[in-house]
């Protein structure tokens, strides 16, 4: 299964920042962790970074069970 | 050079070493960016980042590629700290060495619109009135799509 990352606010707000999930899509894995109504809430919010296999990616993409996905919010460095 | 760090950083130090013994260059500049003590009204007692080791570098090191490429300099540095950061500490380091100043003053300030907007880093607020987690401001993507509207077209 995909490994799944969080990190910020999401981590947070999940309580986790890494687990393994089914799913072989970003919107498949995406729609598991909407499941959790207050990730739900932070992964509907504009400006979202998807990243597979350390590759940032935008709107849907397949995803295999040995891939490494990331949600994080927009970034705040600096 | 950039680098992630989760040790305090010491400006002073860093500009001592990274003007010590150049002959090559006329202008370094060096911005230190603090932890205030207040944030919109909101009091902060600490400030913790989040990041991603081995990935943020990564893209801190493509920023770090784009600025060189960008503006004529003779060398950068960047600093940026993560995990706790206490008030009035130093966040983030960068210092630009350039022949003349121009290209030294732009750099330093492109670099630092980039590392805000683009570094996968993600500040939290802790203090009396409960946890914040801090997103980019308007100003900020303001400032960096300065340097969007003057890129030449591919």
């Amino acid at each position: 299964m995909p490994r799944v990352l969080l990190f910020g606010a999401f981590a947070d707000v999940a309580g986790w920042r890494e687990r393994t999930i089914a799913g072989d899509t970003v919107e498949a894995l995406r729609a598991v962790l909407s499941e959790d109504a207050r990730l739900a809430d932070r992964l509907a919010r504009p400006g979202t970074l998807t990243v597979v296999n350390q590759i940032m990616v935008r709107g849907d993409c397949a995803v295999g069970p040995e891939d490494e996905v990331a949600f994080a919010p927009p970034v705040s460095g600096g | 050079m950039v680098r992630l760090e989760a040790d305090p950083i010491d400006p002073a130090a860093l500009l001592a070493r990274f003007t010590c013994d150049r002959t090559d260059v006329g202008a370094v500049v060096s911005f230190t960016g603090l932890c205030r003590a207040a944030t919109d009204g909101h009091s902060v007692g600490t400030l913790t980042l989040d990041a991603w080791p081995g990935y943020t570098e990564r893209i801190m090191a493509g920023l770090e590629a784009g600025t060189r490429a960008r503006f004529d300099l003779i060398d950068l540095l960047a600093v940026h700290r993560w995990g706790e950061v206490a008030v009035g500490q130093p966040i983030v380091f960068v210092a630009v060495a350039a022949t003349h100043r121009r290209a030294a003053f732009e750099a330093a300030d492109y670099l630092m619109d980039r590392l805000k907007t683009r570094a996968p880093l993600w500040k939290r607020e802790d203090g009396p009135g409960g946890r914040r987690w801090i997103e980019p401001r308007p100003s900020d993507l303001a400032d960096a799509a300065r340097w969007t509207r003057t890129e030449p077209t591919p």
